[in-house]
């Protein structure tokens, strides 16, 4: 039996930028300096029409181009998001109908923070296996919240990936373990009613995006008895610039290993959306036989480490979609009013 | 002069006891008391039974954590039941007058052996609460509810003083360089690293002229001491530093009620008070650990203990006179700013300090040849201050 993987997958980042310094600019606060600390040059900002559903579509129609199946082959649908457009609604029945996937569906919306995209892969991982599907559609997607003024607003970006797992001779890369580390920590939250996340400051490093990155990816390594070395490339959930950089440093990762992964320079943090745009973006440039380390972090808190190997279909299905870096390329920069009204921070009434 | 005290009238300080000050996530405030004054205890070489009172200073756990009671659960969790144990509370002069009632507990002769530990736990809250809740230590109703801050009442001190004296953003500065400097050797500190001027100069505004380095940090942490009679301590182990003199002065609770801002009157008053008791002048202070919660209260505060001239403290510390190699070393454990301000704790872990490097134990941070200490602890915008000389003889 062939093994599990990505039959094909696909990125979608809103068109429009903001830049570091204009939104300290607003708050009276050194933009050069704040963009050096975080490592941040500007990031995305969904367009007025724009949401998470909107982003999980473009991107499961990217996936479907590329895997170029017929999508009433699909058998689940799991969306990953902090920022699904209801709170009861799922997000999932309109990717769905958007791209003509059955009827006789397991459809559900996730929420772990920032890791609920790889939560959804994981889980369509263990169903098409199980051969409970043939297909399983995992998407991460966000259009980030964040607290006018607060150190989140530099990087809260919007944009996600779409992954079509299956098992058939035409997987463009295998998933060959994954490994997740878990535990109560609470760094970073939104209740039920609260517009904007609030968040424990520094106690968001160490102790939780460190702590978890690192253990799942040295639990991952212990599994498939790897070392960072073994990887061509490492994606790593990137709230900022710097923490992905420091966490993959601290796992022996060295700086070109992860380049392809590290899109949050130019279009911020996108949450749900983060590591797996990262690894849409490395499936971009990844070679035949090359070894992939993704590690997703969601607060609260933790992370899920996915172990994958590139096939031969690779070089030919990522040319039928735009790339994660055609999006990254395409851009229309706008001032902080004209953010406010994207992000609807301005009161009307 | 201090010879012709006999022993029985002296107080000396037999054991010391600190854990690393930064932040402690992972260890609750119960744990990172109890690791301090087990570590002071060992230190002194007694054991709990020795011990007959229990002095435990704390600034606002009530609000950081909503956990009162400091002292009971001291005594329970380090097993000293039925101990005296009482809190005391001084906003960040807390350890400073928990260290001066242990003090005149045994030097009454009411007690024979007290410990004094201070704690605090900060980082379990947020920034804007922690910010708020240090606010109850200045006058809530006049200076508080108007909206300032404590960065901004020292801002205000700050302006003052560069208005009234000509103390620039470069003098201002130096404090915060200098403890950082000293810090590197002290593995009990939380910022172990240089900054320079620069640095100090481009860091985030808190509150004009206050940038981010002249402000000390948000820490965890706990010291403690113990202090036993003079003519007991030969019968425990270990190295005694003398106490001979605790003197404490109050000033106005808001800024508003000060004839001069640029003048901590409680530090001139426990100075000399001090000063006059052991009839010697400031200069004959070897080493001193002092207050320096915003770089200007170092430098408003040397003045005021009569280190300098009034006015002259900031191109005096600039010329190197409170350097670790200078005339009078001035926080050479990296002070408030470097070491880090777990606010209950800090009063005591200065006199911590002093006590070891009196005993020449300091370790890398040592300041060769120091026989006389001193140490100067502040509570609000200098509304309580605290002063003790120790003594290595």
């Amino acid at each position: 039996m062939p093994e599990v993987g990505i039959l094909g997958y696909g990125g979608y980042i809103p068109k429009y930028r903001i830049k570091v310094e204009e939104i300290a600019r607003v708050w009276g606060k050194d933009g050069k300096a704040i963009g050096k600390g975080l490592g941040l040059i500007e990031k995305s900002v969904p367009g007025l029409d724009e949401d998470t559903t909107t982003i999980s579509v473009e991107a499961a129609r990217n996936a479907l181009k590329c895997a170029q199946i017929d999508p009433t082959r699909i058998g689940a649908i799991y969306v990953g998001s902090e920022s699904h457009v209801y709170a009861t609604k799922p997000t999932g029945t309109v990717v769905a109908e958007a791209i003509n996937a059955p009827n006789s569906l397991q459809c559900a919306d996730f929420s772990f923070a920032c890791k609920a995209g790889t939560a959804a892969i994981q889980v369509c991982i263990g169903l098409v296996k199980s051969k409970e599907v043939d297909v399983g559609l995992a998407i991460g997607s966000d259009t980030a919240q964040s607290k006018p003024g607060d150190a989140l607003e530099y990087a809260a970006a919007a944009g996600g990936a779409a992954f079509l797992i299956g098992s058939d001779d035409n997987i463009l890369a295998t998933f060959d373990g994954t490994y997740s580390y878990t535990s109560d920590t609470p760094d970073f939250w939104r209740r039920e009613g609260t517009d904007f996340p609030e968040h424990g400051s520094r106690f968001t490093g160490k102790p939780a995006y460190f702590r978890h990155v690192q253990q799942a990816a040295m639990g991952l390594f212990a599994k498939m008895g790897t070392k960072a070395s073994d990887y061509d490339w490492g994606v790593f959930h990137s709230p900022n610039g710097k923490f992905p950089r420091r966490a993959a440093a601290s796992l022996g990762f060295k700086d070109d290993q992860i380049k392809p992964g590290l899109v949050v320079d130019y279009v911020g943090n996108t949450y749900a959306g983060s590591s797996p745009l990262g690894l849409a973006a490395t499936l971009d440039v990844a070679k035949s036989g090359q070894k992939i380390l993704m590690v997703s972090y969601g607060s609260g808190a933790g992370s899920d480490a996915f172990h994958l190997e590139v096939l031969k279909p690779l070089k030919e299905k990522r040319k039928r979609m735009p790339m994660v870096q055609d999006y990254i390329d395409d851009k229309v920069y706008i001032d902080y009013a004209q953010y406010a009204k994207h992000r609807r921070t301005i009161k009307v009434e | 002069m201090t010879e012709e005290i006999p022993a029985k009238d002296r107080v000396a300080i037999i054991g010391i006891g600190q854990t690393k000050f930064g932040e402690q996530w992972d260890r609750s405030i119960r744990r990172i008391t109890l690791t301090a004054a087990t570590a002071c205890i060992a230190d002194a070489g007694v054991s709990g039974d020795d011990i007959d009172g229990l002095y435990v200073s704390n600034t606002s756990t009530s609000s950081f954590i909503k956990q009162e009671h400091q002292a009971a659960m001291a005594a329970d969790s380090g097993g000293l039941l039925p101990i005296a144990s009482t809190e005391v509370e001084a906003a960040c002069a807390s350890g400073g007058v928990a260290v001066r009632h242990a003090y005149m507990a045994v030097k009454s002769k009411e007690h024979k052996m007290v410990m004094a530990v201070g704690c605090e736990k900060m980082s379990d809250i947020s920034e804007p609460a922690i910010a708020d809740t240090l606010m109850g230590a200045a006058d809530r109703e006049w200076e508080g509810q108007i909206g300032a801050t404590f960065p901004a009442l020292f801002a205000l001190l700050a302006r003052r003083h560069m208005h009234r004296y000509g103390t620039t953003v470069e003098q201002l500065a130096y404090p915060s360089v200098k403890a950082h400097a000293n810090a590197v050797d002290n593995p009990y500190a939380q910022f172990r690293f240089k900054v320079s001027i620069e640095q100090v100069l481009q860091s985030a505004m808190v509150a004009d002229p206050l940038r981010m380095l002249n402000c000390a940090p948000i820490s965890d942490g706990a010291a403690a001491l113990l202090l036993c009679r003079g003519d007991l301590v030969d019968q425990f182990e270990g190295d005694p530093i003398w106490i001979d003199a605790s003197t404490q002065a109050s000033d106005t609770l808001a800024l508003h009620d000060r004839p001069h801002i640029t003048q901590f009157r409680a530090v001139t008053s426990a100075a000399k008070q001090a000063f006059n008791k052991l009839k010697m002048k400031p200069a004959e202070v070897d080493i001193a650990e002092i207050h320096d919660s915003f770089s200007i209260s170092e430098i408003i505060s040397v003045e005021d203990l009569g280190f300098v001239e009034k006015g002259k403290g900031g191109p005096t510390l600039v010329d190197g006179y409170f350097d670790k190699k200078g005339t009078i070393p001035v926080n050479a454990s990296g002070g408030l700013k470097a070491k880090g301000h777990p606010v209950g704790a800090t009063g005591i872990a200065q006199v911590a300090e002093i006590a070891e490097q009196l005993r020449g134990r300091a370790g890398k941070r040592q300041v060769k040849g120091v026989k006389r200490g001193l140490t100067l602890n502040l509570g609000g915008t200098g509304s309580t201050a605290v002063v003790h000389i120790l003594n290595r003889e």
